[in-house]
């Protein structure tokens, strides 16, 4: 009996000793002191204690670097300019980043660490970016599977976006999932409304995000949201518009079209609707209204397999395109969807002349 | 046993570490960095450089461990527990020390190390150099020869995974599936050196 007790002290006492060694070593070899991150050449500066990821810090401070994976480096959307104090490039970081962005110094947030004075660059809208609280004042049922959420905010009250923009809704821990997820949507309501809102989710089977919204998430309870995010907006252009989206992706456009009615645009506007069935389609009032209030602007619902009496154009939304056009050149496109949708949009485009430069796409996996 | 002597026979068994009883294709240790980290050459180098040093200086430990400790207190049977515990710590405390002092070998060989400190060849290198008692010399000789001839085999590994990275491979068999029965390959190909030294 006592040796077994004594050969359990020992080797206790080998590994505490072990222990403390790493300890100490932790205390006085890994302490980097406090060092100062510089954002934008002085627009914002903070001092954290040093050893960290830079990626978490920035968010600690409340500056919402986009990322989908946590930070374990698989994502490649943190993406920062580091221009002094990140040290040499990681091998981590390599699959995410091209040759003219290694160029300009661009990092993976998430892998590089604070261990000594930063200056970063990160674009200016990313400053605006902002946590909101806020409550559902409506849910809307437009499909069977696709419902229109309108979040009226509290705190901070009011936001300032650009038609086309998305924000990142928290999905909380809830009986189905044990971890909070941050999931992108683009902003669907009215640019002018400061107050409130409006998303459109599309029912994802054993998504997080969407189960969250679709089966716990009731009128009057608070979420919580941040951004806005995304450069997906209009041109400065008065080239004629072809957009094409189908689903939730109607979200950025529908807040483009009535950015253009607020703006008293006279574009030329026609916006391809693409559905598998009749009762896929939603909105069509909205689109009808926008037709009369829009000089230029033309609504083109697609259905696929019609299943009931239908009078409008069927097939694929590409096909749509290809039998509306001859020639794309002077046009710019819009799209949102799924990237299957988009990379097939973009060669049916391309084929009619359109150059790639003017296609613009807001791609959601 | 004079000094020449001994440093001849730490020799032998370095070399026959690397090439008639290598760790990975003889004894199959190691295994899952071996399949994992094995798509570049210039990965595998970096690995393979950290699993020399760290079985190098982690197998010296843990003779001295093992001689200095464990065995005049008459405790060898915790030895699988220590080692692992010992090899941990010193993978911890390295690491630390390199990303303080040197950031461009933290860059090139630091991160390897997390890979590291679970990885069985380590481990199976320090209970080996107890079964078959090695001298102090030996020990430094099969510790250095066994991360050599990893390294050797993840390298040889890689550069054969590059090539094959533009061939056709059949659907089933792509990813883990060939590079085992590669691996399958270059072990039997080593086991043809088995005859060259008699030493184990």
């Amino acid at each position: 009996m006592l040796a077994f007790l004594v050969t359990v002290g020992i080797v206790s006492a080998i590994a505490a000793a072990l222990a403390g060694i790493l300890v100490f070593a932790e205390q006085f070899i890994s302490n980097y002191g406090d060092c100062t991150v510089d954002i934008n050449a002085g627009t914002r500066t903070f001092t954290v204690k040093g050893g960290k990821a830079l990626l978490g810090t920035l968010v600690g401070e409340k500056l919402f670097v986009p990322s989908a994976c946590g930070g374990r480096g698989t994502c490649g959307y943190c993406k920062v300019k580091v221009l002094e104090g990140a040290g040499p490039l990681l091998p981590t970081e390599e699959p995410f980043l091209s040759a003219a962005e290694r160029a300009a110094n661009v990092r993976l947030a998430c892998q590089v660490k604070i261990r000594n004075d930063l200056k970063i660059e990160v674009p200016p809208d990313l400053l605006a970016v902002r946590e909101f609280t806020c409550t559902v004042a409506r849910i809307t049922q437009l499909t069977h599977d696709i419902r229109a959420y309108r979040l009226a905010l509290i705190d901070p009250p009011e936001i300032n976006f650009i038609a086309g923009q998305y924000a990142q809704l928290l999905a909380p821990v809830y009986p189905k999932s044990s971890e909070e997820v941050y999931r992108a949507y683009s902003i669907a309501s009215d640019p002018r409304d400061k107050k409130a809102i409006e998303l459109i989710i599309r029912l994802v089977p054993g998504g997080i995000c969407t189960t969250y919204c679709f089966e716990y998430l009731k009128e009057g309870d608070q979420v919580k949201f941040n951004g806005p995010y995304g450069e997906f907006r209009m041109a400065d252009t008065t080239a004629p518009m072809i957009m094409i989206a189908g689903g939730s992706g109607m979200a950025p456009i529908k807040c483009i079209l009535q950015h253009m009615q607020n703006i008293g645009s006279t574009r030329d506007a026609r916006y391809f609707f693409g559905a598998n069935q009749v009762c896929e389609l939603f909105e069509q009032d909205w689109m009808k209204q926008r037709e009369q209030t829009l000089p230029h602007f033309a609504f083109v619902p697609v259905v696929l397999r019609p299943e009931t009496e239908w009078h409008g154009e069927t097939g694929l939304v590409t096909h749509a395109v290809e039998r509306a056009y001859t020639d794309l050149s002077g046009h710019e496109a819009y799209l949102c969807g799924s990237p299957g949708m988009i990379d097939a949009c973009i060669v049916v485009l391309t084929k009619l002349g359109m150059p790639k430069t003017k296609i613009y796409y807001d791609k959601f996996a | 046993m004079n000094l020449s002597h001994e440093f001849g026979s730490a020799l032998v068994v370095c070399f026959a570490a690397i090439f008639t009883g290598n760790i990975l294709l003889t004894t199959f240790l190691g295994m899952c960095s071996f399949l994992s980290v094995s798509r570049e050459v210039k990965t595998a180098v970096g690995l393979g450089t950290a699993v020399v040093f760290v079985m190098t200086c982690t197998t010296i430990l843990n003779w001295a461990m093992y001689w200095l400790v464990l065995v005049p207190l008459q405790i060898e049977f915790y030895r699988f527990i220590l080692f692992i515990i010992v090899i941990a710590a010193f993978v911890q405390f390295i690491e630390m020390v390199i990303e303080r002092y040197s950031p461009p070998l933290y860059y090139s060989l630091g991160i390897f190390l997390p890979l590291i400190t679970v990885n069985c060849a380590i481990l199976g290198a320090a209970l080996f150099m107890v079964i078959r008692k090695y001298t102090f010399m030996e020990t430094i000789g099969y510790g250095f020869g066994s991360g050599a001839g990893w390294m050797l085999a993840i390298v040889a590994m890689a550069g054969i995974r590059q090539k094959l990275a533009v061939n056709r491979i059949p659907q089933g068999l792509q990813g883990p599936g060939i590079t085992l029965i590669i691996a399958g390959l270059m072990a039997l190909g080593f086991i043809g050196f088995t005859g060259v030294l008699q030493a184990q």
